[in-house]
């Protein structure tokens, strides 16, 4: 379970985040959404301690993130799993160097107990045989299911996506919005999910929260958030012609 | 602030020396070609120009060869090598870091719970340190044989001359203060690079930026060190 209490964050003078409170829940899967600009990525990026919010903070498991020593910090992340929008694999090393790497950094594991964790993380996100690649070697799409895979080679207990579904076809969105799913309730890790693609959102928004302007403008699930009646969040959901029809269907 | 976080404990050293070994290859000896073409014709211009402007009949013909060395030795290898790496390296290292930066790659090993700044910079810091003295050492020996392959293939000067002119008053002191100047260069062609990758924000544009910012500032950098060292070693 994670808490964020009372955080607040301005650059330049402009509030992005201002006194956001939310608990996001263990074995579920938590959805940030929100407009472009709105603050989730900021958000998502003070969870982890990326960015320094100007107040409040954030609570793994009832120990306070922000208050914590940069030693102190590196034990709780060696607990989070990361998946970036972009993939973020280390370009110079192959898809089985980028999964082994935290566990040579962090694990104590031996060289067979390593090779065996990543077989079993590849083969978790169907991309057995991919050992050998480079990232430039493969699509965006199983970029991001090696993201995915290296995130949770250390079996995390936190798992944050951001935008997991950004410039992946129709297809591979849902099939890594399923696969983030399964692992989140396999594994029992809170998960918190950053996008506005409202397929993700119908698809697997166990818990949503809606940020507008840098404020929580709503909490609710994917099926709430179809009879909602605040105006910023229906400007969201119903933007495309197709959510309309089904609204109105 | 960033070379702070850059010497603190590194979270496992044992990575580190893989690290150092693919630096060494990358920006050391990745630069052995070029190295070694700038020096054979640095050299043998040195000695062209030399013999060129020396008319009076009073001053010896192994002179050519005496300038040529000192002129090798003391300036032209540290320096100009270290001018050119600060090009060739430099641009490199901004433009891997500030691609890992806007890539999220940095804050990717930041989430591993990973000291990104000192796992990142301290190899290519170590691996230049450790490299380009033995650069810079081959450079001279490039040089100063330029310098004879134009008095073997020119009338300027003969061999003999020129071998004993680089013999002449040799004062093993010069290679040490070359060598000083070369490791404070090899730290500077590192470190102000990595400092503009590091802290790159946006994409290509920047990162292109910061690559060219990195090469200039630890090019005046230096030239501006080179002057101190100088004064407060030789004069």
């Amino acid at each position: 379970m994670i808490e964020v209490k009372n955080i607040s964050k301005s650059f330049d003078g402009k509030k992005v985040l201002d006194d956001i409170n939310v608990t996001f829940a263990q074995g579920k899967t938590n959805l940030i959404i929100g407009a472009s600009g709105s603050g989730k990525s900021v958000l998502t990026k003070c969870m982890v301690g990326l960015i320094e919010p100007d107040s409040g903070s954030v609570l793994f498991h009832d120990q306070n993130f922000t208050k914590m020593s940069v030693d102190e910090r590196k034990d709780v992340r060696k607990e989070i799993g990361m998946l970036f929008q972009g993939g973020a694999l280390f370009d110079s090393q192959t898809v089985e160097e980028n999964i082994m790497f935290p566990l040579k950094m962090h694990g104590k594991m031996s060289v067979k107990e390593m090779t065996e964790r990543v077989d079993f993380c590849l083969e978790r996100v169907n991309l057995e045989g991919a050992h050998k690649k480079y990232p430039a070697e493969i699509s965006g799409g199983m970029q991001k299911r090696v993201g995915i895979a290296r995130a949770i080679a250390l079996k995390p207990k936190y798992l944050f996506c951001d935008e997991p579904n950004s410039g992946l076809d129709p297809k591979t969105s849902i099939l890594i919005d399923n696969l983030i799913k399964e692992i989140t309730e396999e594994y029992q890790i809170t998960t918190i999910v950053v996008t506005h693609d409202m397929n993700s959102v119908l698809q697997i928004g166990e818990k949503i929260m809606f940020i507008h302007q840098g404020r929580k403008h709503w909490e609710g699930d994917k099926n709430s958030i179809v009879k909602t009646t605040n105006q910023e969040l229906s400007e969201l959901v119903f933007a495309s012609e197709l959510m309309q029809k089904l609204r109105d269907a | 602030m960033l070379m702070q976080r850059v010497f603190q404990k590194p979270t496992k050293a044992s990575l580190y020396r893989k690290q150092i070994v693919y630096e060494i290859d990358s920006l050391g000896l990745g630069s052995f070609g070029i190295i070694t073409i700038i020096s054979v014709f640095m050299g043998a211009v040195i000695t062209l120009q030399t013999a060129s402007n020396i008319d009076s009949a009073l001053i010896p013909a192994y002179t050519v060869g005496f300038t040529t060395r000192q002129s090798v030795i003391l300036e032209f290898s540290p320096t100009i090598i270290a001018l050119i790496l600060a090009g060739k390296v430099g641009s490199n290292i901004a433009s891997e870091i500030g691609t890992m930066r806007v890539s999220e790659q940095i804050d990717a090993l930041e989430i591993m719970g990973i000291n990104s700044a000192s796992y990142i910079i301290v190899p290519k810091i170590i691996a230049a340190v450790f490299i380009n003295p033995f650069l810079v050492i081959w450079s001279m020996f490039i040089g100063v044989f330029g310098g004879y392959l134009v008095a073997m293939l020119s009338s300027v000067i003969s061999t003999t001359d020129y071998v004993y002119g680089i013999q002449f008053e040799f004062d093993p002191f010069g290679v040490t203060y070359a060598l000083i100047k070369t490791v404070v260069f090899a730290f500077i062609i590192t470190s102000i690079p990595s400092y503009y990758g590091y802290y790159v924000k946006g994409g290509a544009l920047e990162v292109g930026s910061a690559s060219t910012k990195g090469v200039v500032s630890s090019s005046i950098v230096i030239l501006i060190t080179n002057y101190i060292i100088t004064q407060l070693i030789l004069i």
